[in-house]
């Protein structure tokens, strides 16, 4: 069954999702996971924020990864990310130099997440955003929603997606501002103030 | 009131009479699994409850999540790929090889793309600190590994056959064996994270996670399959599995899809 025949498109059928489970800890985290933004870079974002499940408890064993363009608008085709030792085999962390775009951060023990990354420039039709994928013990496939960032009212208004959204829910696609250049984007799984999730087809 | 295998089974059984009833009436297969699956009891507060919002990808190109982050050599190690010499003593067990092919809905392979697994031991234990089990360690077994797909789509593994495990869900819960696996395609629309099985587990149709995919086809594209010509002689034993991501990519702008 699971040796595919290409020349069979009917049966390339998709794998289907399973949960993380709880003990990813040691195998996908790895040090550095959230510091995106090149050492010094005057364009350098930084994101902070809690995942909740339905009864607003924070998610110990959870982690987001985030995707997400240059201030230019453009997608890094650039590895090492996850960059090794190979005298040691353990982590040597990005170079601090170039940017990757990607990155992968655990909650941690207060479900509490954050990132340093680049601000995102505008591509296509879309305002400004940051790609996110949420995995968590308990999720049985992963959740993607995106981080917009306030300010350009008039670029949110005309986001293909955001005028998709019931009023009452837009906001949750929208980080907060804390201070300069700080932003809030809390993730909530389930029931009030419901994080919007994308599907894409 | 304790919860026993037996109350997980009817709601099992429940659930797959369900799915078969809305196929029955006319509704799509589902592939993928339901996030609200009760019988697994953790999806129960971390599903969604409104539906989600859908986005046609064919009428953006420059959307952020048809493309995908880059991994390369400098992410990996040489013996990343062979969980059994990432110490310095040879782990307890029985030595596999796991390959296949990682393909886009189309059949076309993912070249260079990152895989990462991680997985129990011989033994069922996990080298994870909040792990329970009191089954033993292994000071050479970590269980966690990563490639890159050549460029024909290929992955392969050399580790050892991990052992099921309790997890406490409900009375005698047993996962059956499995091996993580994380995978990204071409576009980040077509990220997975899943589960590879192993042939004819007697664990399977207890397991409330393996049945949360309650599509018995697509179920059973989780199973490896026993390859004898991957088998290496005098060394391991031999399982093929080969992955399917879901997901649009940028090819179907470019078909008009």
């Amino acid at each position: 069954m699971t040796k595919i025949d290409t020349s069979r498109p009917e049966t390339v059928l998709p794998t289907p999702s399973h949960t993380v489970g709880p003990f990813y800890g040691h195998a996908l985290p790895f040090p550095g996971g959230g510091d995106i933004a090149p050492i010094g870079h005057p364009d350098t974002i930084a994101l902070q924020g809690y995942v909740h499940d339905g009864e607003g408890n924070p998610l110990p064993d959870a982690f987001v990864e985030l995707w997400g363009p240059d201030p230019g608008g453009n997608l890094s085709q650039v590895d090492g990310s996850m960059r090794r030792d190979p005298a040691s085999g353990g982590f040597l962390g990005r170079n601090g130099v170039e940017f990757t775009g990607w990155g992968r951060i655990q909650t941690d023990a207060g479900g509490h997440w954050t990132a340093r990354t680049l601000r995102p420039g505008a591509r296509g039709q879309s305002a400004p955003y940051i790609s996110v994928c949420v995995f968590a013990r308990g999720l049985l496939v992963h959740l993607f929603t995106r981080i917009y960032l306030p300010g350009d009212e008039a670029a949110l208004a005309a986001d293909p997606l955001l005028s998709r959204v019931a009023p009452e829910r837009r906001g949750t696609l929208i980080a907060r501002e804390e201070r300069a250049d700080t932003y809030r984007f809390d993730i909530r799984l389930q029931g009030e103030g419901e994080t919007v999730f994308l599907e894409f087809q | 009131m304790t919860l026993t295998q037996h109350d997980i089974d009817q709601e099992i059984a429940a659930e797959h009479a369900a799915y078969e009833k809305r196929v029955a009436d006319g509704a799509p297969v589902e592939h993928q699994p339901r996030r609200d699956y009760a019988p697994y009891r953790s999806s129960v507060l971390r599903h969604p409850k409104q539906p989600p919002i859908a986005i046609d990808v064919t009428k953006d190109p420059e959307l952020v999540e048809l493309s995908s982050p880059a991994f390369g050599e400098r992410d990996i190690t040489e013996i990343d790929n062979d969980l059994t010499k990432q110490h310095n003593g040879e782990p307890i067990g029985e030595r596999i090889t796991v390959s296949g092919r990682l393909l886009d809905r189309d059949g076309r392979p993912i070249r260079g793309q990152l895989i990462e697994i991680w997985q129990a031991n011989s033994a069922g234990r996990y080298a994870h600190q909040r792990e329970q089990h009191d089954a033993p360690l292994d000071p050479n077994f970590t269980g966690v590994g990563r490639t890159l797909t050549d460029d024909s789509g290929f992955y392969e593994f050399t580790t050892i056959q991990p052992g099921p495990y309790p997890w406490r869900q409900h009375v005698n819960a047993w996962r059956p064996a499995h091996i993580h696996f994380s995978l990204f395609g071409t576009a980040f629309t077509q990220r997975l994270v899943t589960q590879m099985y192993f042939p004819s587990d007697p664990l399977f149709p207890y397991d409330p996670i393996i049945q949360s995919v309650t599509d018995d086809a697509a179920r059973q594209r989780l199973v490896a399959t026993y390859d004898h010509s991957l088998s290496v002689p005098e060394f391991s034993m031999g399982y093929h599995w080969d992955i399917v991501l879901d997901g649009p990519n940028a090819t179907w702008i470019e078909e008009g899809r």
